[in-house]
């Protein structure tokens, strides 16, 4: 299997990826969909052009881009048809216009959650569900998904809830430029599998064994076993087999499972850290490589004990996964981290919250550069005056239009418009009194998370202690996901300030290239002694706090600087002013007391954010 | 119609399964929220227990389905004129439970229902044009990721659940019917957190995992797979299964009047909210209620401390007051007070 697929010479990461769109393209409404994790260029280009390719003659294959509206996504009324006909005609959405082939989503990491859950729901019941401007229809649509992933950073990624439902988390980072050349599978061969796949069977031996190894690669959501099912199928039929070989399982276990392990299979899964639910696409660089050469003596295999044929598959799968990933494996706290910041997609529906607040109603009155026309209640407006304004137009000799519109009619919907405010908490993990700040730092995060529904805030957690800072908690509004996090911080160590105020920095910078309004609140005694580059010493220590601070106050955030000294600090009060920081002595931080200073904090930042906007 | 996975066939996830099966029993518990990990068949439960559900009688032509035994003024169709002059019954229809979806991009006319539009363009007619909380009258209505759902929509549901009715002032229009409905719910709390007057309306809360052990993962794929492969196939094969829980339902019901409480139990589920401080009356009301109902289920006659016990964590999870600095979760509190109240 493995190489000879897509061609002779091709690199692991490509051979992958063309294997993958050959398993798509025979099954993409069972496979529902690939993540492919690329900048725009010709590895990505090549790619879709192979499964524009694999697709049947005349399948559909159609780009959504990023702003698409709900109605062109689901459908909704047609408002040209509507006019000219005078009655309610309904448009196809995008979705329901592609049935039977493939959507492609452009820029998927900017996708909102909202628009996520809706091309989920469509994948799981292979319908569209119309409720929308006075329609209310259902339409098969039987889809495969490709998300294109353009995210550079490790913390942009596509909507978990989508690709969660996807087959394959695809990377190209690393294909050659020669891969490119490498001649692929031929079409017919796809569609000829296509005709076989109705017909492979599976053995309910090689099914246990599929869900052994999700098992053993601590990759909980069961859907990810029944994909990998799916895929050994198609892997089968793709190879002329009648029955699912171990070959095709152990193809499908590489492709699907491995790039979503969160635990090695050799090692216990470590004790505090229970496997995350559910797993982000394999960040960049390395790739899932392909299964390395089968060795020979698999194939006469067929009378292999259970046990033996898990952990074989295991050791294929295994060889596959990607360095990075590996390492982070080997690494319990690496997982954390991508566990915690599996929310992806958040970035995007916070910028578009942000520019365009959320609908709040619709009133009459003409569309303003705040307001927008809401065709639709316009129309309703005026519908019951139709009869009343022919007659009156007949009588001035006036020609009617179908449907006379005045401009009392007018029906604009508005916006709310609510910058969100992202309170990034700091806090000082370090030497003795760590313990109890960053116990009172938690409370204080959760106490303003309890309400955050409410006002529409998240809130994130940087602790800084040994050598560098860590952000334990990307901006967030989950309590669930943030009381995950907070669990077990460690305390004690030196105090990396200017690392500290550093990674503050970028949290907040990147909070604000999401339009939302950053507060930091740094919690600590101001007494670094480690400096940036992580060596010990006084000095130098403060040296680059003070450096970080004056380079934090030109980036302009809100900022306030709770000193949790039992007297005034005489550092922390200068770090304070070099920051351009509001200066709180709080010597016992209770989470009450803090919260409540925050609070006081955000909502005067809000203010003067609204006046700037006003 | 579109073939949907049994609900018997449903491997484990007993607690969401019973939520649901009470609230098709005794509809006053106030509807079920399912709250978990992605991929555990929530959606799919609620929507095979659609199929299961006994059909209920209507009055025929009625677009709000009004029940024939009821009083026929409250229906603003005109249902009256459906009965006979001299109090006749009308004639009526036997028709599926509905389960109502209530889709994430739905519009608020839709939802609440709208001048007819095609009427008012073609013939200058008035009329009005029910919405999903419409259909949903006497059924359920299921939002799948409940805390995704925009605010006004969550606004327009939260009043329409507590009065049980729906009141429509616009577009000149100005008209209320009745919108008794049992909410279901699902989402994954990690995307975002419910507005605490909306899990209010919930009457139970059920938490749902993935499950860990290798024997009923296999089970739950194999299932799943066979499904894909051939629906109908599997579909029959389960029927008598699903018929069997369609009959408990219908006689749970007919026992449900009949159950009895003791007093003992009655105090002893008092004691239960008191010691964890639930908000107001709802908790203890809906904890009785759960607990009869099944009772009901089970075949019993009244009312038992195992039932209590039973059910106190669905019932009461979501009502405990929130203790943000208290890290363990309410499942575990409302253990330690079951511990207390009834001793181990």
């Amino acid at each position: 299997m493995s190489n000879a697929d897509a061609g002779p010479g091709a690199s692991p990461p490509w051979a992958a990826a063309a294997r993958a769109v050959a398993l798509f393209a025979i099954d993409p409404v069972g496979l529902h969909g690939v993540s492919l994790r690329s900048l725009a260029g010709p590895a990505r280009d090549r790619w879709l052009a192979l499964l524009r390719d694999y697709l049947p003659e005349g399948a559909p294959l159609r780009r959504v881009p990023n702003h698409i509206t709900d109605s062109r996504l689901l459908g909704g009324l047609d408002l040209a048809a509507t006019l000219r006909t005078g009655k309610p005609v309904a448009e196809r959405g995008l979705l329901v216009e592609a049935d039977g082939g493939v959507v492609v989503l452009a820029m998927a990491e900017r996708l909102t959650t909202g628009t996520a859950g809706r091309i989920g729901g469509v994948l799981d019941r292979a319908e569209v569900q119309l409720e929308r401007d006075g329609l209310g229809l259902r339409s098969a649509t039987r889809i495969g998904v490709v998300a294109l992933d353009e995210g550079l950073n490790e913390d942009e990624f596509p909507p978990i809830a989508l690709t969660d439902r996807f087959a394959f988390l695809l990377d190209l980072a690393n294909v050659t430029e020669s891969d490119l050349a490498v001649p692929a599978i031929p079409p017919e061969t796809i569609a000829a599998a296509r005709a076989r796949l109705e017909s492979v069977t599976l053995s309910d031996e090689l099914l246990s064994a599929i869900c052994s190894a999700a098992l053993a690669f601590g990759v909980a959501p069961v859907r990810a076993s029944v994909l990998a099912i799916k895929a050994a199928r198609a892997a089968a039929a793709l190879a002329g087999h009648e029955t699912v070989t171990q070959e095709d399982a152990a193809a499908a276990v590489s492709l699907v499972l491995a790039p979503r392990a969160t635990i090695l299979p050799s090692a216990e899964p470590p004790d505090e850290e229970p496997p995350p639910p559910e797993e982000p696409p394999p960040e960049d660089s390395s790739e899932p490589e392909p299964p390395p050469e089968t060795p020979e003596e698999q194939e006469d295999a067929d009378s292999i004990d259970p046990k033996e044929l898990e952990e074989m598959m295991i050791a294929i799968a295994q060889a596959t996964i990607p360095d990075k990933l590996l390492a982070q494996l080997r690494d319990g706290k690496a997982v954390r981290a991508r566990a915690q910041s599996s929310n992806g997609g958040r970035s995007g529906a916070a910028k578009k919250k942000g520019r365009r607040g959320r609908p709040s109603a619709t009133r009459a009155g003409e569309p303003t550069a705040n307001t927008r026309l809401n065709l639709i209640e316009t129309l309703r407006a005026a519908a019951p005056w139709q009869p009343i304004r022919r007659q009156e137009a007949a009588r001035e000799g006036r020609t009617t239009t179908l449907v006379e519109v005045r401009r009392s009619d007018f029906r604009c919907t508005h916006f709310k418009q609510r910058s969100e405010t992202t309170t990034i908490f700091v806090v000082d993990a370090s030497g003795s009194a760590a313990l109890q700040r960053l116990a009172e730092a938690k409370g204080a995060v959760e106490l303003l998370l309890a309400d955050c529904y409410v006002r529409r805030d998240s809130v994130a957690l940087v602790a800084f202690r040994g050598k560098t800072a860590e952000v334990l908690l990307p901006p967030t509004r989950s309590l669930v996901r943030a009381k995950r996090s907070l669990a077990g911080l460690p305390g004690g160590g030196g105090t990396p300030l200017a690392s500290a105020i550093d990674t503050a920095a970028m949290v907040a910078t990147g909070c604000r290239d999401r339009s939302q309004t950053p507060v930091l609140v740094f919690l600590t005694d101001g007494q670094g002694n480690i400096a940036r580059d992580g060596t010990p010493g006084r000095p130098q220590a403060e040296k680059d706090a003070i450096e970080s601070a004056q380079a934090l106050r030109v980036a302009g955030f809100a900022t306030m600087l709770i000193d949790t000294a039992r007297r005034p600090q005489a550092m922390a009060q200068k770090l304070a002013a070099e920051m351009g920081a509001k200066y709180l002595l709080l010597p016992y931080a209770d989470a009450h007391a803090m919260s409540k200073a925050v609070r006081a904090t955000t909502a005067e930042s809000a203010a003067a954010e609204g006046r700037l906007k006003g | 119609m579109r073939v949907v996975f049994p609900f018997s066939a449903i491997v484990g996830q007993e607690e969401m399964k019973l939520a649901l099966l009470v609230g098709a029993v005794s509809p006053t518990v106030g509807g079920v929220l399912v709250l978990g990990d992605r991929g555990t068949g929530k959606s799919t439960a609620v929507r095979a227990l659609a199929t299961l559900l006994p059909k209920m009688a209507v009055v025929s032509g009625c677009r709000y389905a009004c029940d024939p035994t009821s009083d026929p003024k409250n229906c603003v169709e005109g249902c009256h004129a459906r009965h006979g002059v001299d109090g006749q019954p009308p004639e009526t229809a036997l028709v599926p439970v509905p389960v109502v979806d209530l889709p994430l991009g739905a519009t608020e006319d839709r939802v609440v229902g709208a001048l007819d539009l095609e009427r008012a363009l073609t013939q200058g007619v008035k009329a009005f044009e029910p919405g999903l909380l419409a259909r949903a009258n006497r059924g359920f209505l299921y939002i799948d990721e409940v805390n995704l759902l925009e605010d006004h929509l969550i606004d327009v549901l939260l009043d329409v659940a507590a009065s049980g009715e729906n009141v429509v002032e616009r577009e000149g229009i100005s008209i209320r019917h009745p919108a008794r409905f049992v909410l279901v719910g699902s989402g994954n709390p990690e995307e975002g957190e419910l507005r605490p007057q909306l899990l209010d309306r919930f009457g139970l809360s059920v938490e749902i995992r993935t499950p860990t052990d290798l024997a009923s993962r296999i089970e739950v794929v194999r299932r799943r797979d066979a499904f894909d492969r051939d629906p109908q196939a599997f579909v029959a094969a389960w029927a008598a299964e699903d018929a069997k829980i369609g009959q408990l339902i219908l006689d749970a019901r007919a026992r449900l009047p009949k159950i009895d409480v003791s007093d003992a139990v009655l105090e002893q589920a008092s004691k239960l909210c008191m010691l964890l401080g639930t908000d107001g009356l709802r908790g203890e009301l809906t904890l009785l209620r759960t607990a009869r109902a099944v009772a009901a289920l089970d075949g019993a006659d009244e009312v038992t401390a195992e039932h209590i016990r039973r059910v106190a964590p669905s019932a009461l999870r979501h009502r405990l007051r929130r203790n943000v600095l208290d890290d363990s979760g309410s499942t575990v509190r409302i253990e330690r007070a079951l511990q207390e109240v009834f001793g181990e």
